[in-house]
């Protein structure tokens, strides 16, 4: 008798897909349905998370096999604890901080996503990127940025 | 000739100062990045492509066609150079590339495929010139059936081409349909998957989809082991290929682009497939099989020739049908969207100048790789020695600015977060984002045509099968699928993506 093994690299696959076919069905069942004639705009979307769920089935089912299965290996805790915030940071603060002092603190969060990055040299990273950024998309593209924003006294 | 006047219609426009000045910056910035590790020619296209609304639409076309190529090119730099792919189309590349440049010839490997590539770039130029407007005058025929169809199709030879389960990469279609749906419903005019936030009424951006799925799932997945590249230090060698050397590539050259025409118009990322095929080839029919893998020149110039070709002709399903062949062909349907153009049949009879002068300057951009790059590689082996930690942070801004820059919408970079979440998630669980990119861009066009299909056929939905191009399309959509469910073509094709690995 062979060993039965679950990849779970594969099974949670299919719980990530499950568990959006049931976040789109549900809201789909919200909205207008219609008929096959004159689709609402809940038709398809419904027949898209059905589809959607029994394929995240169909790979949970896959999923136990006698294969052995594949490590998911390490994460990058460090660099999505920095990378992922950075552009929300810059959504939050380009319109008040102005897009200078937006891009360079946004530069600056990124950098810290990486072991190798010391302070001093990720500081004038930043800005040199602030400088060159300023330069092509404020200056040359002409972009519709608020260099300094409301937030900022001067 | 209508070709002749076509294509001087094409070449007079791609060749204005002004499109022949974007379509170098396109090339160039294109290169820069392909030979930058880590971002694949979909990342730099999705980084990029704000920068180009501010121009025409012509120009800012002409300057992505030429970073998809440039990119390609600078793919393969690093593919040969550091037997890092920067594109999976260059995967193959790697494998002789690498060797010969081990072997002090890697001058000669960049020559080789620089010069194999325009070879093949030049024959699908003139392909796509060739074939697109007959497909055209089928393309006005077809109605919102034959367009479901067709599209069905497409997603499905997405997905034979995906690495992995099919299983999965058909999850990953069929969440992109659905993500593609957020927005406003056409017809009713109903607000749908919004979570209440007004800002997201339009549709999720697309550009916040490609840029958080391709580019920050990836510098996620560079982050998890900060290695340290090794940059081969040894002289390139000479440049030039000998005679001999030129000799030995000429056939291969031919067969790779004969090959990749063929299956770059497949949709699907056909390049990939393509440069594949062509390796196996020429590993087949050569008079010295154990060369491959030591270095051969047919292991560059076949392949090399074979993706160029294909990226080239996947341009004929997008300019003819409106229909993305891959994930860079949907960058530009998305493009040409934000642009005013709804990319289809009516782009060739309405708008002549565009259609041709991109066709046009697909070959100047070709010619513009080739001069630039051979005196350029000292430049970018240079640039292969940027460390990583230094890159990414670059990125990570010119990307929060370039997803702002599209629509002034912070929402955008909100939804930028996510979807980097989301793809690194999906990364991790070894999904394909490629099939989702696809799935998004197709999602609305499929939803319209499927219910305008059944308002005609009155909700009757015989009316795919009734008619004959509909009915046609379909049963390819099926062969397709047994094709890929037969055991012994799926143990085949795994062999393929192993070796890719």
């Amino acid at each position: 008798m062979k060993n039965i093994t679950i990849d779970w690299t594969d099974a949670l696959a299919g719980i990530l897909f499950i568990l959006f076919g049931l976040l789109f069905g549900v809201q789909s069942l919200g909205l207008e349905i219609g008929t096959a004639f004159r689709m609402g705009p809940g038709y398809f979307p419904l027949v898209l998370s059905g589809i959607l769920i029994l394929l995240g089935l169909a790979i949970i089912a896959s999923a136990i096999h006698d294969r052995g299965s594949e490590a998911i290996g390490t994460l990058a805790w460090r660099g999505a604890f920095f990378i992922l915030p950075a552009p929300i940071f810059f959504g939050l603060t380009v319109r008040g901080l102005g897009f200078v002092p937006a891009i360079f603190l946004t530069t600056l969060i990124a950098a810290l996503a990486s072991f190798k990055m010391r302070p001093h040299s990720a500081l004038l990273l930043a800005a040199a990127v602030t400088v060159f950024a300023t330069l092509v998309f404020s200056y040359g593209l002409g972009l519709p940025f608020r260099r300094f924003g409301p937030w900022l006294p001067f | 000739m209508d070709l002749i006047s076509n294509l001087s219609l094409g070449f007079a426009t791609a060749a204005s100062p002004e499109n022949l000045f974007f379509c170098l910056i396109g090339v160039i910035l294109g290169t820069l990045i392909g030979v930058l590790p880590g971002i694949g020619a979909t990342a730099t296209i999705a980084m990029l492509l704000p920068i180009t609304f501010q121009l025409e639409p012509v120009s800012s076309l002409i300057m992505l066609a030429g970073i998809y190529y440039g990119a390609q090119y600078g793919g393969s730099t690093t593919a040969i150079l550091i037997n890092m792919p920067g594109e999976s189309s260059s995967a193959v590349t790697a494998i002789d590339g690498y060797q010969m440049a081990r072997k002090g010839k890697a001058g000669t490997a960049l020559a080789v495929a620089a010069l194999g590539s325009f070879f093949a770039g030049t024959v699908a130029t003139l392909l796509v010139a060739l074939f697109a407007p007959p497909l055209t005058t089928i393309a006005l025929k077809f109605g919102a059936a034959e367009y479901f169809s067709l599209m069905v199709l497409g997603l499905v030879s997405a997905i034979a081409l995906a690495h992995g389960s099919i299983l999965k990469a058909l999850a990953m279609v069929v969440l992109g349909l659905i993500l593609g749906l957020v927005g406003t419903d056409i017809y009713t005019g109903a607000p749908r998957f919004t979570f209440g936030i007004t800002e997201y009424a339009d549709g999720l951006s697309f550009v916040a989809l490609a840029v958080g799925v391709f580019g920050i799932a990836e510098i996620l997945r560079n982050l998890e082991g900060e290695q340290d590249r090794t940059v081969l230090g040894t002289k390139l060698g000479g440049l030039f290929p000998s005679r001999q050397d030129l000799k030995r590539m000429v056939a291969p050259m031919l067969r790779g682009t004969a090959i990749g025409s063929v299956l770059g118009i497949l949709p699907g990322g056909g390049a990939v497939l393509a440069s594949f095929a062509s390796y196996t080839v020429e590993k087949r029919i050569s008079d010295h099989p154990e060369e491959f893998g030591q270095g051969a020149i047919a292991g560059v110039a076949g392949p090399e020739s074979a993706n160029n070709a294909g990226a080239q002709t996947s341009f004929i399903p997008l300019l003819t049908l409106g229909i993305p062949a891959n994930p860079v062909m949907a960058l530009m349907v998305g493009a040409m969207i934000i642009q005013g153009i709804v990319p289809g049949p009516n782009v060739a009879s309405e708008q002549p100048e565009l259609f041709w002068g991109i066709i046009a300057s697909m070959w100047i951009g070709n010619l513009m790789l080739v001069i630039l790059n051979l005196p350029l590689i000292g430049l970018w082996v240079k640039l292969l020695k940027v460390p990583y930690h230094v890159l990414f942070p670059i990125i990570m801004a010119f990307c929060s600015i370039g997803v702002y820059s599209v629509n002034s919408n912070v929402y955008d970079l909100y939804a930028v977060a996510f979807f980097g979440l989301m793809g690194y998630a999906l990364l991790k669980l070894r999904c394909e984002p490629a099939p989702l990119l696809l799935g998004f861009v197709l999602g609305p066009m499929l939803e319209e045509n499927l219910r305008r299909a059944m308002i005609l056929g009155r909700g009757d939905p015989t009316v795919f099968v009734t008619r004959p191009i509909s009915l046609t399309l379909l049963l390819l959509t099926v062969a397709v699928l047994v094709v890929m469910l037969l055991p012994a073509i799926r143990k085949k094709r795994d062999e393929v993506f192993v070796e890719a690995d």
